[in-house]
């Protein structure tokens, strides 16, 4: 319970009137991180309000501390008694993920039971719906009677009340309802910190949406106050769920920290909170052979959730030594995996920015503790990447590595591309870097593709390499083996052929603009015609002085002059 | 003479060797404004390690000197930036002897009096050679094409010993450089008229077809020219044993396959054209350069030097492959006709457009090519401004030129026919 002190001058203070009772309004704020079997992980984030008011008797209440003003008008207003609704993008997949804490369906989904007192429900209801859509920047004014039923049995009230009577619970479900910023800011909003302090720092909508399911949901239904649940109080629940992709998030590395999910720390609890704590699922690393959390926390709690005994490691955030030196707690869970690199791998990018220019880069890896190997590198580049082949390096450990065969065939604008072929020796442990300078050639506006700013591929390249093998070979190739073993010949005993296919490269030219031929023809045309009539005129035509043309007047009578045979003016 | 010469050479060299030295020694030579795929510099390096590959450097379509660059550079290639100052500086010192001699004295008799204030002054004439020296060598577009290490300082420095030895009467000096200016580039053809119109003025030949004195001294220079270019050729082939550096060179100068842009008209003409009429255009454009040689010729054959200058210019405008160097070299012609500024029509204009077009050249090619912001067609609208403003200043000095030529002849202040001062139009 938080206390707070009144703030009422001495002077003013009367005898008769007794001192209002303390505020008992409560907020607290818990997250929950369950890593799931299938390597993505699951944050669910709850804030629990506790609002003590009596607004059933009638009397208006207008005094809000850490319930939210806007719901608590909303909620007074048409007599709700509980209020469900949530947001949901993505489709909880229960097979792959286990159950959730909070289930909820993809769109958005309203169900509310009203008060006894109300007449009209529906009317009540129809209002309710546009206010919220309101509230929430959600398009729930679409919730009218072609989407709305009663259920008789499905949805029993979750809160204190044995009001059962049907005619006052109405639910709705909008598939269709996207869930965006839009609607995280106002629910944020909501919050007594908040997205300030606490746990709501960590909902930054970059991430959360980047995700492969979320949704925040609001509940509001009456409980009890405590155990002796003499007097009841308002609980409004406000909760998040997010399911983080291993691939799409976690760049298929299976280790997940607060950074790495929210790209964010904590740095605090919230100060009005009474409770606020973090709890990471350590049902299946008991002895942390599976994962490793750090920091270490020493506070294990157990809980029954969903018929199961769960074991959770809790951060409590109102500790300040929670946060250590760094004052932000980032927790971190790293698999332990045996993962052993393969000896040779190789990697091909284009570096250098603009159209005009651009290098290719190939990287080629040994990944072998002490054996070097020879490798036969191969690229064929079109011909409008112009390479440039006195701007070829290739170094392995920062040193140059000259390659003992060079075969290269320029290209021939459009005939043939070009061929490069070099044979490279990988020192052990060590990564080679092979670049080379082109330059982008602009094409005639027929020879680019249908869609030109799509880019241009270039084909991968081929690296050709005798690789150490581990076991020694057999080179009788009569033998029987299976076929997935002898499609390459064994000549050596030690090494075995393999082939390295990179990535193909997207390259974008300088494009024309493809509306403007006929434009063009005339205004070169038009170009080298002032150039020609400038010369023509200079050429052809003398310098002679002008005599002015006489008036209007002085031409007529020359005409009539003319016509007497008179000598004109 | 000496002394602002030196000095000038002084301040020239020490620009050059700044920009050599600073960040912008990268920058420049990637500029298309500067370089293009005839005599870019990272291309006769690339040459050079095809050979080194053991490749034939025009095996591939990235080299297009001729086999004589390579004879040139493969012993002086690290001494590259030393080498292009010392073109320039050739050109500069070249320009100025060659200015010294000025037909002056020939004219003086002819002309009706009050045209003595056309006429140039010994005085005013003395600080010419100095002037034209200083308008190639601190050109700006000099000197980032030098800076850029450009073979188009080599293809002036060419011409420009080329006119020198015309101006001095050296019918084989200049048949030589001629040929090898022709051998670079094909377009110094043009210039074999004015070469041989000047070197017949000076003979006291005069130009009349009947005339057998006219016919021997034109076969005999024909012959030069044709032999050392021949010999050049020939010379070529020993080089690598082969003809491909025909087509590589000349028949990539003709055909302009490769549509790089540059401050050309070719380039988005040829990008944008139907295919159907592609040869045909090819055409019309090369003949464009040549054509007005004879019609230039026949007009201007009492001033061979002006019409040298009209042709460099021509090529310079209408050439497959255009860069800044060639425009530095005719620019740097204009300080010799100081005297027709009175006649001038559109300088400032003409000016003003140029200086606009050289500043938006560099920002509307990074809008296109790095920022993405605008596309071709901006950089395309500045280079054909760029062009039009060239053909009016090169057309309005040669309205300046026959004007004050009327005048000579004419007398300056014209009367019509009631006394009252005249107007002089073109009809």
């Amino acid at each position: 319970m938080v206390k707070e002190a009144d703030h009422v001058p001495d002077t003013m203070q009367t005898p008769d009137v007794p001192p209002p009772t303390p505020a008992k309004d409560q907020f607290q704020e818990e997250l929950v991180i369950r890593p799931l079997h299938s390597g993505d992980i699951y944050a669910s984030f709850q804030f629990r309000t506790m609002w003590d008011t009596d607004f059933l008797r009638g009397s208006k209440v207008s005094h809000y501390r850490l319930f939210p003003k806007s719901l608590g008008q909303v909620i007074s207003k048409f007599s709700v008694r509980e209020l469900h609704i949530s947001f949901t993008q993505g489709y909880w997949r229960t097979m792959q993920w286990g159950q959730p804490f909070l289930p909820s369906p993809p769109g958005a989904e309203l169900w509310v039971w009203f008060q006894d007192t109300v007449t009209d429900v529906d009317g009540a209801w129809k209002e309710l719906t546009n206010v919220l859509s309101g509230i929430f920047c959600a398009s729930l004014n679409f919730i009218d009677s072609t989407n709305t039923v009663q259920p008789s049995a499905s949805f029993k009230p979750l809160g204190l009340g044995n009001v059962t009577d049907q005619r006052f619970l109405r639910y709705a479900v909008l598939p269709r309802e996207i869930v965006c910023t839009e609607n995280l800011t106002p629910w944020k909003k909501l919050l007594p910190c908040g997205s300030k302090a606490g746990l709501a720092v960590l909902m930054k909508s970059e991430k959360l949406f980047h995700s492969s399911f979320h949704s925040q949901a609001l509940h509001f239904r009456p409980v009890c106050q405590d155990w002796k649940c003499k007097s009841t109080v308002w609980e409004l629940r406000q909760t998040l769920n997010v399911v983080f992709d291993l691939h799409t998030s976690g760049q298929g590395k299976r280790e997940w920290s607060l950074f790495k999910m929210f790209s964010r720390t904590l740095t605090e609890a919230c100060p009005l909170a009474s409770s606020s704590k973090v709890y990471v699922d350590v049902t299946d690393n008991p002895q942390g052979e599976l994962f490793e959390l750090s920091p270490t926390t020493p506070l294990l709690s157990q809980a029954v959730v969903l018929g199961d005994r769960r074991t959770y490691s809790v951060y409590d955030l109102t500790n300040q030594a929670t946060f250590g030196q760094t004052r932000s707690l980032n927790m971190l869970l790293r698999w332990r995996a045996a993962e052993s690199a393969p000896p040779h791998h190789d990697a091909r990018y284009v570096a250098g920015y603009g159209l005009q220019t651009g290098e290719i880069h190939t990287l080629m890896y040994n990944n072998h503790p002490y054996r070097a190997f020879p490798v036969l590198l191969l690229d064929t580049v079109p011909w409008y990447l112009r390479l440039y082949i006195h701007t070829l390096t290739v170094t392995s450990k920062g040193r140059d590595n000259k390659p003992s065969y060079i075969h290269y065939q320029p290209s021939k604008d459009r005939l043939r591309p070009h061929l490069l072929e070099m044979l490279v020796q990988l020192p052990p442990n060590s990564v080679t870097e092979v670049t080379m300078q082109f330059e982008r050639a602009l094409l005639k506006w027929t020879e680019y593709t249908p869609d030109p700013n799509h880019g241009f591929y270039v084909g991968s390249s081929v690296i050709s390499a005798l690789v150490p093998s581990v076991v020694a070979m057999d080179t009788n190739s009569t033998r029987e083996c299976p076929l997935f073993s002898s499609f390459f010949p064994c000549k050596e005993e030690s090494s075995y052929f393999m082939r390295v296919y990179t990535e193909p490269l997207l390259v974008n030219l300088p494009t024309p603009d493809f509306s403007m031929p006929y434009n063009v023809i005339c205004l070169t045309c038009t170009v080298v015609a002032v150039g020609y009539g400038s010369l023509y005129n200079l050429l052809t035509r003398t310098f002679q002085v002008e005599e002015p043309s006489p008036g209007l007047a002085k031409r007529l009578a020359n005409i009539i002059r003319r016509l007497r045979g008179v000598p004109l003016l | 003479m000496a002394a602002p010469l030196t000095l000038l050479l002084i301040v020239a060299v020490t620009i050059r060797a700044v920009l050599f030295r600073s960040s912008l020694a990268e920058l420049i030579p990637e500029r298309v404004e500067v370089v293009s795929p005839l005599n870019a510099w990272k291309r006769v390096v690339e040459g050079l390690a095809l050979l080194d590959l053991g490749v034939s450097p025009y095996a591939g379509d990235v080299f297009h000197e001729t086999p004589l660059i390579i004879y040139f550079f493969h012993f002086v290639i690290d001494y590259a930036e030393i080498v292009f100052m010392v073109m320039t500086r050739l050109v500069g010192c070249v320009f100025l002897l060659q200015f010294r001699k000025q037909k002056y004295a020939l004219e003086a008799e002819r002309y009706p009096l009050d045209c003595l204030e056309l006429i140039r002054t010994p005085k005013e004439m003395y600080y010419i050679p100095l002037k034209v020296a200083m308008f190639y060598l601190l050109n700006p577009f000099t000197i980032l094409s030098c800076v850029a290490k450009s073979t188009c300082g080599l293809n002036n420095a060419v011409i420009a010993l080329f006119i020198l030895c015309t101006v001095k009467g050296s019918s084989l000096m200049s048949a030589i450089f001629l040929a090898l200016a022709t051998y670079q580039s094909i377009y110094p053809l043009t210039l074999f008229a004015p070469a041989l119109l000047y070197l017949l003025q000076r003979l006291y030949i005069p130009v009349n077809w009947q005339r057998s004195s006219f016919w021997l001294f034109t076969t005999q220079y024909t012959f030069m020219y044709l032999g050392s270019l021949c010999v050049m050729v020939c010379l070529s082939f020993f080089l690598l044993s082969s003809w491909d550096f025909l087509s590589s060179v000349y028949g990539f100068i003709l055909s302009v396959p490769d549509l790089t842009p540059n401050i050309g008209l070719f380039w988005y003409f040829f990008a944008e054209m139907f295919e159907h009429f592609r040869l045909f255009f090819i055409c019309v454009f090369q003949i464009n350069v040549f054509f007005y040689t004879i019609p230039l010729s026949i007009k201007l054959k009492e001033h061979p030097i002006f019409l040298i200058f009209m042709q460099i210019a021509i090529i310079s405008i209408f050439k497959s492959y255009p860069t800044v160097g060639d425009i530095a070299l005719y620019m740097a012609f204009l300080p010799a006709w100081n005297h027709l500024y009175r006649f001038l029509r559109n300088i400032f204009l003409v000016s003003v457009v140029l200086l606009a077009c050289s500043a938006l050249f560099p920002v509307l090619w990074h809008l296109w090519i790095y920022a993405g912001s605008a596309n071709s067609n901006f950089y395309y609208a500045i280079t054909l401004l760029f062009n039009v403003a060239q053909i009016l200043l090169v057309s309005d000095y040669f309205y300046a030129y026959l004007r004050r030529e009327h005048h000579l002849t004419h007398g300056l202040y014209l009367k019509r026919k009631d006394g009252s001062e005249a107007t002089l139009v073109l009809k």
